[in-house]
């Protein structure tokens, strides 16, 4: 179990051969990578996100426990990273190993929904039109309340 | 007391970070904020929705009737947005 917070850029297809170099026993490996977006329609020129290092490590760290008892998940890794990032660069990289692919896919989902909630970090764009605060969507809690056991 | 002020707040407040030693009778994050608005105006207006105040006390995220009696940090931040 490992969570990385780093500015310094990644290489998401080095950091999945690296990856899966510890899958002895497991059948299946899912790998998300979150990029910085940028839509004709709405350009961004970059996105700087700001963070709380000693909490997103405290955060992370409890959601990569959570997701590995529910699934059964073998290995899980986060990196996030944070600072000024333009359009195209990689933000986030999640990947899970379990036995099968249902354990490694919804364990990725289930901390990809978390990391949006309950990770502290906090987007801003810089736009034709200035700087602008991305908001918490609703949808993304919507997302990760799906989790939540009765 | 060292209180940590992210994104809207860190720009709204112009600071990052402050030393504070309020009095015995604010004991909560809610207490905390009140106290806060009640210093200066920038702070009232940043912290105007007491829904989109979120906190953590050292380093350990808190709820708005947490106590923070003997904390050494506190973070005041809008909802997260990572991923």
């Amino acid at each position: 179990m490992t969570v990385r917070i780093q500015i310094a850029r990644f290489d998401p297809g080095a950091e999945t051969n690296a990856f899966l170099a510890q899958a002895a026993g497991a059948g299946a490996a899912v790998t998300f990578t979150g990029l910085v977006r940028s839509l004709p329609d709405q350009p961004v020129e970059s996105l700087t996100l700001e963070c709380y290092p000693e909490l997103a490590i405290n955060q992370i760290e409890a959601m990569i426990a959570d997701a590995s008892s529910r699934f059964g998940l073998l290995a899980a890794t986060v990196i996030h990273r944070y600072g000024a990032l333009p359009p195209g660069d990689p933000i986030v990289q999640v990947m899970t190993l379990a036995p099968h692919r249902e354990a490694a896919f919804q364990g990725a989902e289930f901390l990809m929904d978390f990391l949006k909630t309950d990770a502290p970090f906090w987007k801003q764009e810089a736009t034709p039109d200035g700087p602008r605060w991305v908001e918490a969507r609703t949808a993304d809690d919507a997302a990760r309340r799906r989790w939540e056991t009765t | 007391m060292k209180i940590l002020y992210f994104a809207m707040f860190r720009e709204r407040l112009n600071r990052s970070e402050e030393d504070v030693d309020p009095p015995d009778t604010v004991r909560t994050v809610t207490d905390l904020v009140n106290w806060l608005r009640r210093r200066d105006e920038a702070a009232n207006l940043a912290f105007e929705k007491p829904s989109l105040v979120r906190a953590a006390i050292d380093a350990r995220i808190a709820k708005p009737d947490a106590s923070i009696i003997g904390a050494t940090t506190v973070a005041l931040f809008p909802p997260m947005t990572g991923g």
